[in-house]
C-alpha cells in the first residue's frame, strides 16, 4: 500500500487514453500455440497431385536439449559394462542408494557411516567369484533378527490292519486239465444258450433251486452209485472167476471121444432173494447188449396168482440183478426191442400189456393197458415186437386166452390197440339158447412171426392147432395144423430155412413142420411134458427143448435125426424148467425153472456143429424120397460174427468180443 | 439192497473205503488206521494212473484200477468226485 501514496509518473510515450477507454476490459487469451509455428504448411500429396495444406501444424517447441551420460543398468550396454567392471556396479547401486536422500535427510550420518561399511565391503565381495546377488536390504533402517518357533514334538502314530486273507493254490497244469477247462467252458456257453432259448418261469427256477439243494445235500453214498456198480462187478469178476475162464475159453475135450454127443457145462446161477414163490415165465436176450436179459416172474399155478416180477441180469454180474420192476400181477410173456432194446413189452396174468422203458428211472411201465383201452380178458401168453409202421411209431403184437391177436401201438402217450384177428374153432357148431350159431372162440397160447416174410405169423391155441395167418387177413386163416393133443406152448420159425417152424406142446411131443406140408415132418417124443422149445441162432438145424423133468434135450437134426444128441438134468428132482433162450452170440443158453432161478449152460463143441454149406448154391434143400428125411441146410451165413469153431487160437479170438 | 451192502457182503471182501477227490476217507468198514493210511496211498496212486492215461489222450480217463498182490487185491473205481476202493480176497 506504499505505492499508493506515490504519485503516478506517467512515461513520457504513454499512449493517452481516456477513462472509459481505461477501464475497458480487454480479455487476454493464453494458449499454447507456438507462435512462432507455421501456419500455412503445404505439402505435395501425390494421391490428389497438387499441394495440399496440413490442417495440423505440430505446435511443439523445443527450448533446450541436453544428452546425458546415464546408461540404465539393465539395458545390454549396462549389462556389458557391469561384466567388465565388477566395481562399476557397486558404484552405481550406491548412486542409487543415495537418490533417497531426499526423502530422509536425518540419516544424512548414517549414510557416510554406511558408505564406509560398504566400500570395505565391495572390496572383500569383488574376491568372490560367485556373482551372489547381495541382498538389497534396507539401508537405513534394517536389522537382522531370528526367532525360533516352538517346535511341535514328533509323535509317531502308526494303524495296523488286519491282513487280507490268504489261501494257498497250487494246481498243475497237465494237458488234460487244460482240456477239461475247455470242455467246462463249452458246456457253459451251451447252457446259457439253452436258458436264452427256453422261457423259464419261476416254477423252473424253483424246482432247479430245490434239485440243487437235493444234490448237495446226498453227497456221500448215493454219488458213488457208478463207481460202486462197476467195482460190484470187478469184486464178482473175482469171486467167478473160474466160471469166467470157462464160459470164455473151456471147450470139452471129451467130446471128441463121445462121438456124437455133447454135453452142458453148468455156469452161472442167477437168482434173486425176493422173487421167492415166483417161477421163471418169460426169458429174453437183450440184442444189443448180449450179455443182459430179461426174466420175467409170474406163476403157472390158476390157484395161485400174487405179483410178479420184471428182471433184468448181466452176465458180468451174476449176484444181483440190475434192473428190477415190481409188478401186481404175475408176468407171462415179455419181449425186447431190436432196435431199441430199452423197450421192453409185457404181457401179465390179468390180461394187461404194459411197455416198460429202461432209461428212465420210474418204476412204473411208460405205457400200460386198461380195460377201456382193449386190455385182454384173458392172460396174455405171448407179445412181440414188430417193425416201427408207416408212422415211425412202434408196435407189438400179443396173444391171449381171450381168443384175439391184438396189435398195440405206441402213439405218443398212450397204447392204441388194433384187433388182429379172432381165433375161432372151426367147424364147431353149437346151439345157443336162442338157436343162434355161436363160434367157439380158440384160445391162444402161442405165436411167433415169419423172420423174413413180414404179415405171416404163426398161432397156437389151446386145443392143440396151429393156425396161419396174415396180418392183412383177419377172418381167415391161411392154413390150419392139427398138431399136438393138447395146448400149444411154443411155436417157433426157424431163424434161416423159410418154411419150417417147430412146435412143443405139453402132450410130450416136440414137432418139425413146412408150413406147405400139412402133417409134421419130424416128431420127437420126449416122454415128459415139454416147457419151451427154441432155434439155435448159429444153425438152421440146432434146437433146444426143455421139460418138466428138469432136463435140457438138445438136438441137431444134420447130425443125428432120430435122438438127441445131449439129454441132461440140470437142475434137483421136482424142479420144473419152463423157458429156455440161446444166447444171440455167445455158445450159451439160460434156462429158467418154476422156482425162480435162471441157469447158464454152456454148450459144448459138439452141440455147436455148424453145418457145411453146400456147393453151389447157398440156399439149396434136399429132399429124398422120404418126407420124414427131410435135411435142412443153411441159407448163408447170416450172422458174421457166429464162428463157432473148435478150442483153436482163432476160435477164442472171434469169440471175444 | 445198497450196492455198497452187497459189495460187503460178497466172499473174500475185507473192506470198502470210499474217498472224495481230496483223499479223505468219508466212509469205511475197516478200522481207522488202515483207512487213513490205504486213502493217502491210494489217493497219490490214482492221481498219478489218471494223470498218466488223460496225458497221453485228454479224451480218455481212468475206469479202474485192480493191484493184484500175493497176499490180496485192491481194486480202485474212480469217479468224478469219489473213489472206491475195495480190498478183497480171491483165493477164498
Amino acid at each position: 500500500m506504499m505505492l499508493d501514496e506515490w504519485a503516478l509518473i506517467k512515461p513520457a510515450d504513454q499512449l493517452e487514453l481516456t477513462e472509459a477507454e481505461l477501464k475497458e476490459e480487454i480479455t487476454r487469451v493464453l494458449t499454447a500455440n507456438n507462435p512462432h509455428a507455421p501456419q500455412n504448411i503445404v505439402r505435395w500429396s501425390f494421391k490428389e497431385r497438387t499441394y495440399k495444406p496440413i490442417l495440423v501444424i505440430d505446435q511443439l517447441a523445443v527450448h533446450f536439449v541436453m544428452e546425458g551420460s546415464l546408461v540404465h543398468q539393465d539395458s545390454d550396454e549396462g549389462r556389458r559394462q557391469m561384466a567388465k567392471e565388477g566395481v562399476l556396479e557397486e558404484t552405481l547401486t550406491v548412486d542409487t542408494g543415495v537418490g533417497f536422500d531426499e526423502e530422509e535427510p536425518e540419516t544424512s550420518v548414517k549414510i557416510n557411516k554406511h558408505f564406509a561399511e560398504l566400500n570395505s565391503d565391495i572390496y572383500s565381495s569383488a574376491s568372490k567369484t560367485d556373482k551372489k546377488e547381495l541382498k538389497i536390504t534396507n539401508q537405513f533402517n534394517f536389522s537382522e533378527r531370528a526367532s525360533q518357533t516352538l517346535n511341535n514334538p514328533l509323535r509317531d502314530k502308526s494303524c495296523h490292519t488286519e491282513p487280507p486273507p490268504r489261501s494257498n493254490f497250487s494246481a498243475t497244469a497237465t494237458q488234460w486239465e487244460i482240456y477239461d477247462a475247455y470242455v467246462e467252458e463249452l458246456q457253459k456257453q451251451e447252457k446259457n444258450k439253452e436258458k436264452q432259448k427256453a422261457i423259464q418261469t419261476k416254477e423252473n427256477d424253483d424246482k432247479s433251486k430245490k434239485i440243487m439243494l437235493m444234490e448237495t445235500q446226498s453227497n456221500d453214498v448215493t454219488k458213488v452209485g457208478k463207481a460202486a456198480k462197476i467195482l460190484e462187478r470187478m469184486v464178482n469178476q473175482n469171486l467167478f472167476d473160474d466160471i469166467i475162464q470157462d464160459f470164455k475159453y473151456f471147450e470139452d475135450e471129451s467130446d471128441e471121444f463121445r462121438g456124437q454127443k455133447g454135453t452142458l457145462l453148468p455156469l452161472w446161477k442167477f437168482h434173486y432173494d425176493k422173487s421167492r414163490g415166483l417161477s421163471v415165465t418169460a426169458l429174453c436176450w437183450n440184442k444189443k447188449y448180449q450179455d443182459l436179459f430179461a426174466v420175467g416172474m409170474g406163476s403157472y399155478d390158476f390157484n395161485k396168482q400174487g405179483h410178479g416180477m420184471l428182471v433184468f441180469y448181466t452176465l458180468k454180474n451174476p449176484s444181483f440183478p440190475e434192473y428190477i420192476y415190481l409188478t401186481t400181477s404175475g408176468v407171462l410173456c415179455l419181449d425186447i426191442h431190436d432196435q431199441h432194446s430199452y423197450l421192453v413189452a409185457v404181457g401179465f396174468y390179468d390180461g394187461c400189456v404194459a411197455v416198460y422203458n429202461l432209461k428212465q428211472k420210474g418204476a412204473e411201465p411208460v405205457y400200460k393197458s386198461t380195460a377201456k383201452t382193449g386190455k385182454h380178458t384173458d392172460p396174455v401168453w405171448q407179445v412181440h415186437w414188430q417193425n416201427d409202421d408207416m408212422d415211425n411209431n412202434h408196435n407189438f403184437y400179443s396173444v391171449s386166452s381171450d381168443g384175439r391177436v391184438v396189435s398195440w401201438t405206441l402213439v405218443k402217450n398212450e397204447l392204441v390197440f388194433t384187433d388182429i384177428i379172432r381165433l375161432t374153432l372151426n367147424g364147431v357148431i353149437s346151439e345157443g339158447p336162442e338157436g343162434a350159431q355161436q363160434p367157439y372162440i380158440a384160445c391162444g397160447t402161442a405165436f411167433d412171426f415169419h423172420k423174413q416174410i413180414d404179415y405171416l405169423f404163426l398161432v397156437g391155441t389151446e386145443e392143440g392147432k396151429i393156425h396161419k395167418c396174415s396180418k392183412t387177413y383177419s377172418s381167415q386163416f391161411l392154413e390150419t395144423y392139427d398138431a399136438h393133443s393138447m395146448a400149444v406152448d411154443t411155436v417157433k420159425w426157424n431163424h434161416y430155412h423159410p418154411k419150417v417152424f417147430i412146435s412143443c406142446s405139453s402132450d410130450w411131443t416136440v414137432k418139425i413142420w413146412d408150413h406147405t406140408i400139412n402133417t409134421p415132418v419130424f416128431t420127437f417124443d420126449l416122454n415128459v411134458a415139454v416147457g419151451d422149445v427154441s432155434w439155435a441162432p448159429y444153425s438152421s438145424t440146432v434146437f433146444a427143448a426143455v421139460t418138466t423133468d428138469g432136463t435140457v434135450h438138445v438136438f441137431d437134426l444134420s447130425i443125428n435125426k432120430y435122438e438127441a444128441l445131449c439129454q441132461q438134468s440140470v437142475v434137483a428132482k421136482k424142479t420144473k424148467l419152463t423157458h429156455l433162450e440161446f444166447n444171440p452170440i455167445h455158445p450159451i443158453i439160460i434156462v429158467g425153472d418154476d422156482r425162480g432161478y435162471i441157469i447158464s449152460l454152456k454148450l459144448s463143441p459138439n452141440l455147436r456143429k455148424e453145418p457145411k454149406v453146400r456147393a453151389v448154391q447157398s440156399f439149396q434143400t434136399r429132399i429124398s424120397a422120404d418126407l420124414q428125411n427131410y435135411i435142412l441146410f443153411r441159407e448163408d451165413k447170416v450172422m458174421p460174427d457166429i464162428h463157432y469153431s473148435g478150442p483153436t487160437k482163432h476160435g477164442r479170438k472171434q469169440m471175444a468180443h | 439192497m445198497l450196492t455198497h451192502s452187497r459189495i460187503q457182503g460178497q466172499k473174500g471182501v475185507q473192506g470198502i473205503i470210499i474217498v472224495n477227490s481230496e483223499g479223505i476217507p468219508i466212509k469205511t468198514t475197516l478200522d481207522n488206521s488202515s483207512t487213513v493210511q490205504y486213502a493217502g496211498l491210494i489217493h497219490q496212486l490214482v492221481m498219478k494212473a489218471r494223470s498218466t492215461v488223460r496225458d497221453i489222450d485228454p479224451q480218455n480217463d481212468l475206469t479202474f484200477m485192480r493191484v493184484r498182490s500175493k497176499k490180496n487185491e485192491i481194486m480202485i473205481a474212480p469217479d468224478k468226485d469219489y473213489f472206491l476202493i475195495v480190498i478183497q480176497n480171491p483165493s477164498d
